[in-house]
């Protein structure tokens, strides 16, 4: 290993550590929401709150192969079975071909379901989280002005890190939400 | 004799440099090549056109996307993916040295971006002809 990827890898390892620390504090944040929720009309499904959005042992083949076209949406936002099908279709993914060998499509689909959220409670598995019920819920026009979502900054709804700044690191904390002007 | 520890240095160094760079594979001459070979045992094949490959890079095929959608007109610069607004590193290897140095990588977005250009596979022309022209592209 070269001084330049040893010094990588300790910044890789300082980072990850970080992570758990703002995901654990997003958690305390997110249960007090379930609570609020569950007042106000029924839970919000899909995000796991009894696992994080991202394990702390993340899989480099995950990160890389799912983070060119997009960031590497998080195990955590999806359950197993969607999961699945997104793996078993990624020739035809979303208007792209995203297809992988059998051998990566493997290991990345075992690491998703693996670490999948397991607080699932709509009846069919979409294939878009920004399709669920909760991502509905958390976006819907009490929460943001319609207006937003034809922004060319934002472009689609699945460009999280539009207004999630540190989406890329699986953290959507309401606190840190910067809104494009 | 001190020339000659001087050029044992001299390997040594290359040797670590290449120990080092696991990455960088091939060069893209060398990738060329072998999309050379391929195109070979194709009938009629008279060498690849870097003109040719500017004209199918920037041209759609049917579909909504050219290559140029997402890698821009200049592929020197910055690219852009067209659905999802996301940054690409530019293609030319002269912006970007870690460009077609892995055959498996190359393979791989040849394979998915042509198919979603054209709906087929690229023929070894084709590819060559694409590689041909990024590989004049100055910085
Ligand atoms: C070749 C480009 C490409 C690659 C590689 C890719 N994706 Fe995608 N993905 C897309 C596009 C395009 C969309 C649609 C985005 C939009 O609607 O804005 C998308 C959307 C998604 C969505 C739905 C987001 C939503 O809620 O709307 C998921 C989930 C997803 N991708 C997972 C993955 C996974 C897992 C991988 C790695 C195996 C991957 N993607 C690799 C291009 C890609
Ligand atoms: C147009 C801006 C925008 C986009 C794009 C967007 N969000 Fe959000 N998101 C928000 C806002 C605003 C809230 C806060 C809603 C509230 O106050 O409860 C939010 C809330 C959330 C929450 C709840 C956070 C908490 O602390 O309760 C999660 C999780 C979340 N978003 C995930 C996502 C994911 C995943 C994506 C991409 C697939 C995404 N968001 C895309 C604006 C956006
Ligand atoms: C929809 C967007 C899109 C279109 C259209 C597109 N590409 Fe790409 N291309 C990408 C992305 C994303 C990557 C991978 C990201 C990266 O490596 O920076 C990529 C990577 C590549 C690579 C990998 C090079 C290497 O060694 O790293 C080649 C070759 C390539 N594209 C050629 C083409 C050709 C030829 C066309 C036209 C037939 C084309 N692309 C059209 C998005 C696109």
């Amino acid at each position: 290993m070269s001084m330049h990827k040893q010094k990588n890898f300790r910044m890789l390892a300082v980072a990850l550590l970080a992570m758990g620390v703002t995901m654990s504090a997003a958690q305390a944040d997110d249960d007090r929401d379930e609570r609020y929720g569950e007042k106000h009309g029924g839970k919000y499904g899909g995000e796991n709150r009894g696992k994080p959005l991202q394990p702390a042992q993340t899989n480099a083949k995950f990160q890389k192969e799912c983070s060119d076209c997009h960031i590497a949406y998080m195990p955590g936002l999806l359950p197993a079975e969607s999961w699945r099908k997104v793996m078993a279709g990624l020739d035809k993914h979303f208007g792209s071909d995203a297809s992988l060998d059998a051998q990566d499509n493997k290991e990345i689909t075992a690491f998703l379901v693996n670490n999948a959220s397991n607080r699932w409670n709509a009846p069919t598995a979409p294939l878009k989280i920004t399709e669920t019920a909760w991502f509905k819920r958390k976006h819907d026009s009490h929460e943001i002005n319609p207006a937003i979502w034809k922004n060319p900054q934002v472009k689609s709804p699945a460009n999280c890190a539009a207004c999630h700044p540190r989406a890329e690191r699986g953290d959507f904390n309401e606190h840190d939400i910067r809104m494009p002007k | 004799m001190f020339r000659i520890f001087y050029k044992l240095g001299l390997v040594f160094v290359a040797v670590a440099g290449l120990a080092t760079q696991p990455a960088f594979a091939e060069t893209p001459n060398e990738i060329l090549a072998s999309i050379q070979k391929e195109a070979a045992g194709t009938p009629g094949f008279k060498g690849f056109s870097a003109a040719r490959g500017e004209s199918f890079f920037k041209a759609k095929h049917g579909g909504e996307w050219s290559c140029a959608s997402c890698h821009t007109e200049n592929p020197a610069a910055l690219g852009k993916h067209a659905k999802t607004g996301k940054v690409i590193d530019p293609l030319a290897p002269s912006a970007n040295a870690e460009r077609f140095t892995n055959p498996k990588k190359v393979d791989k977005w040849f394979k998915r971006n042509c198919n979603d250009v054209l709906s087929r596979v690229c023929t070894p022309q084709e590819k060559g002809d694409v590689l041909a022209y990024l590989l004049t592209i100055k910085k």
